[in-house]
């Protein structure tokens, strides 16, 4: 899918929470030994956090890189599977907290860790169309994870905001074409009123993930006529090391290429952020010219891939805003009874 | 002279401090006014007006109207009867309407009481509860509670001034000391200073036995014109020579140095200048040290010692009994407790007694003026009282 | 604690969210909170202005015994901090440890969640303090 007219990004951000838990400190309470760790550490949010204030966070650094005016934003639209309420729109708050006008679209929007790439192609119509300046996409989750179940080894807390418009001098990157792939997978789900998320371990790989990434990425590489070797940076959703780096190399991508956007090492998987984040970081380090390519994955089961090409903005904007690799260092651990407390799952009540 | 004509207090009367559990608000509020009215020589019915000071009830019991509500309970009903409240300083703004009530040769029999029950909540209410006396809004929607802020003072305090905790920590041991010749007081042991360091830390660097505690009592005191009152008694005849009450910006960071309570300041100048007195003319002293480090700032603030200077009379002996400026002998908020709204009214009915010559063990010789100092929030409201025995 | 009150809320959002303020157009004093007339000058001439989000510590404390709604999140810091325009605030300290605390640090303000109305009730949005992120 091709916008009928060049959509740019204009600015980028992620918000890292400051909290880290390392996986070996999981892994001795439920018995996993250290080398069967998937990740060694991830972020973790603070009690006084959650997605409202991590997308606001991450909007504010976008908004510092993109240079637009308030006024201009005619949409925010978040994607998350960890909104604080069932019912009642994370971007409301971070609309009124930023002092975006009201006259503006905005909504919230599920579909597990894409819901973040979604919400960009969502904008990326509104502002091709015509019908406001630009917009902002937010990925962010808190998402919770049972304890002493695989997921709690790797889920992450984090958001990244991206401001997309056209009509801009001096833009980040221009996004060529995007492509959308979704079938009906139950590999990762949460019923209404559950606390804790349930999966169909194996059941999530093949089937899933990696179906659905290389079905969307090929068929962006068909219709762009391009190769992997085209590219110069590939990011994915990251729920692990390995799962990234195998459908890279079934995309025919190097490892190269891939692990400047790897960011999942450091902060576990930050579900609807985790690919933005990742291109957050490649767009800390590439030049003009290069091209990415981001297919992200939610669970049930889609993929969006995109295809961006940077541009000579970047270099003097991405300094505007905290690098990603500055927010992965500013850090501080905690242990696995602060982490329980600090992501409610002790029974207060 | 205040108004029209000069005041006395005639009558005096209170309950024990201390969780009263078979006792309700008004159960004791009834008890102090009954023991003050007979100290007085005179009925119930003399009495023509009433100011309650009360900070909680509403939050608390769920009560307000305790001006009905109580005369009703001593029936008396019909009387100008009404609720006073300024924070922890309730009891003082209560003594000084009614000090305005007689002087202005309105009324002529007068009661002054406070009263507050606080221990039929678990803590965290009363927290919530204190934490009224500042900013809603603005400041006690960031978590801080009221010893946290007044932590907030004391690190400044310490910061500004060079002064070591373990001085200030000093405050609540010479009140303990002396409160255990003090019938009506919550605690009647001694501590040390050991004891007071190593208690728990309620919000650093405040710690537990630097804290006035939670208490339930009620006080109460009978206010007259001055003529009147030296018909009716033939000794202990106490003037009320000076009464102001100032307000200050409510929240700390409205100061320029939080670590003076311009209200302390702009209230004592006037109650001296209305008592024609200066501070060292002051023989006995009841401050408002809701924690220790109040104690400290309000002696300098009143007067009695340069700023960043206070500990040193707590140092050198001079706030005991026989020192140049006795302080809190009746064991202060620390010590004979702090039932917030009654607090006040306790002050100037100890500082009576002590004119009166009355205090027993803790008796300052020869006291001829005393002052009383209630606080309300951290220094929002100060009301300052002076008393002097006329015969 | 006050009632949960959405409304109440509703109206402290402005000041919350966005370290509103007012200064006094005559003689440049600024407050927060917003007052209606200027203590030192008294006009009634006062500008609403968002106030800046960095500046220092002056005092600190450590909330050991928390009011009814912040139970869940003792102990604390809050600290009396002092902007980058002198404009005095009283904040909760976050991301913080207890032995990083000292008069002087640089501080900057953050979104964060302040209360909530209870388990059912509405979520308060407003600014803590962090540690300056170097730059």
């Amino acid at each position: 899918m091709r916008p009928s007219r060049d959509v740019y990004i204009l600015g980028y951000g992620a918000y890292i929470p400051i909290f880290r838990i390392r996986s070996e400190n999981i892994g001795r309470v439920w018995g996993r030994s250290k080398e069967k760790l998937p990740i060694p550490e991830k972020a973790v949010a603070g009690p006084d956090e959650d997605s409202t204030t991590m997308a606001y966070e991450a909007a504010k650094y976008a908004l510092n890189r993109a240079l637009v005016e308030p006024e201009d934003i005619g949409a925010l639209f978040i994607g998350t599977e960890s909104p604080p309420y069932a019912v009642k729109p994370v971007a409301t708050t971070v609309a009124e907290a930023l002092g975006l006008k009201p006259d503006i679209l905005a909504i919230d929007m599920e579909f597990a860790c894409k819901a973040g790439t979604t919400a960009m192609i969502c904008i990326m119509g509104l502002v091709a169309s015509n019908m406001m300046k630009c917009g902002i996409a937010i990925g962010v989750d808190t998402a919770q994870s049972r304890p002493s179940d695989e997921l709690e080894y790797t889920t992450g807390c984090g958001a990244s905001a991206i401001v997309l418009g056209c009509d801009y001098n001096d833009p980040i990157a221009r996004i060529e074409a995007v492509h959308s792939f979704v079938t009906d997978t139950p590999d990762f789900w949460r019923r209404e009123g559950a606390y804790y998320p349930s999966h169909a371990h194996r059941f999530t790989g093949k089937p899933a993930y990696f179906r659905h990434i290389i079905a969307a990425g090929r068929a962006l590489m068909k219709e762009l006529g391009l190769k992997p070797s085209d590219f110069d940076y590939v990011v994915f959703h990251q729920p692990n090391i390995k799962f990234p780096q195998r459908v890279a190399r079934a995309l025919g991508f190097d490892y190269e290429k891939l692990k400047p956007g790897l960011v999942v090492p450091y902060i576990g998987n930050t579900y609807a952020a985790s690919s933005l984040i990742g291109l957050c970081s490649v767009l800390d380090r590439a030049e003009p010219g290069e091209r990415i390519m981001l297919v992200s994955f939610g669970s049930g089961a889609g993929s969006d891939a995109i295809s961006i090409v940077v541009e000579e903005g970047v270099r003097k904007r991405r300094n505007y805003a905290p690098l990603v690799h500055k927010l992965i260092e500013h850090s501080k651990y905690i242990d696995y009874p602060t982490y329980i407390k600090y992501r409610r799952k002790i029974r207060m009540k | 002279m205040i108004g029209m004509r000069r005041v006395a207090v005639i009558g005096v009367g209170f309950t024990k401090v201390g969780e009263h559990w078979n006792s309700s608000l008004r159960d004791l509020y009834a008890q102090a006014v009954l023991r003050a009215v007979s100290d007085a020589d005179l009925e119930l019915r003399d009495i023509q007006a009433m100011f309650i000071g009360n900070m909680s009830s509403g939050y608390l019991q769920a009560q307000e109207h305790l001006g009905s509500l109580l005369a009703t309970h001593l029936g008396i009903q019909g009387i100008a009867a009404v609720k006073i409240e300024a924070a922890c300083g309730s009891g003082g703004a209560a003594f000084h309407q009614a000090v305005l009530a007689v002087a202005s040769g309105y009324y002529d029999f007068v009661i002054a009481g406070g009263i507050e029950k606080m221990t039929d909540v678990r803590t965290e209410y009363l927290t919530s509860a204190l934490i009224m006396a500042d900013d809603q809004e603005f400041v006690a929607s960031t978590g801080v509670t009221f010893p946290g802020l007044n932590a907030l003072i004391y690190r400044l305090y310490m910061e500004k001034y060079n002064v070591r905790q373990e001085d200030i920590a000093q405050f609540p041991v010479h009140e303990h000391f002396y409160a255990q010749f003090v019938e009506h007081a919550q605690y009647r042991y001694p501590i040390t200073l050991e004891q007071v360091l190593e208690s728990t830390i309620v919000a650093d660097p405040i710690r537990l036995l630097e804290c006035s505690p939670i208490s339930d009592g009620a006080a109460a005191v009978v206010l007259c014109p001055l003529d009147i009152a030296m018909k009716r008694r033939k000794e202990g005849i106490v003037e009320v020579i000076g009464s102001a009450l100032s307000t200050d910006a409510i929240s700390l960071n409205e100061r320029e140095d939080p670590t003076t309570f311009i209200a302390t300041v702009k209230a004592a100048k006037r109650a001296y200048r209305m008592a024609k007195i200066e501070p060292r003319d002051v023989d006995v002293v009841e401050v408002h040290d809701a924690y220790s480090i109040l104690g400290i700032i309000n002696l300098e603030d009143l007067g009695f010692a340069e700023k960043g200077k206070g500990v040193r009379l707590v140092k050198e002996g001079e706030i005991a009994r026989d020192g140049r400026i006795p302080t809190n002998l009746s064991g202060g908020l620390k010590a004979r407790g702090h039932p917030v709204g009654a607090t006040g009214i306790y002050q100037v009915a100890e500082i009576v007694k002590q004119l009166r010559g009355d205090f027993g063990k803790n008796q300052v010789d020869d006291a001829e003026i005393g002052l009383a100092q209630s606080i309300g929030g951290v220094g929002g409201t100060v009301i300052v009282n002076i008393l002097k025995r006329i015969r | 604690m006050s009632i949960p009150s959405p409304p109440r809320a509703w109206r402290e959002q402005k000041y919350r969210y966005r370290l509103v303020g007012v200064k006094c157009t005559r003689c440049g004093l600024t407050y927060y909170p917003p007052v209606v007339v200027c203590t030192k000058c008294k006009s009634t001439e006062l500008t609403t202005i968002e106030l800046p989000r960095k500046g220092v510590l002056l005092s600190y404390t450590i909330i050991h015994y928390p009011p009814v709604e912040f139970k869940e999140y003792a102990p604390y810091a809050v600290g009396l901090i002092k902007l980058e325009d002198g404009t005095e605030v009283i904040a909760q300290l976050t991301d913080i440890d207890f032995n990083e605390l000292r008069p002087g640090i640089k501080v900057e303000a953050v979104f964060r969640c302040l209360k909530t109305q209870g388990e059912e009730g509405i979520i308060e949005y407003g600014m803590k303090f962090r540690r300056a992120l170097e730059e």
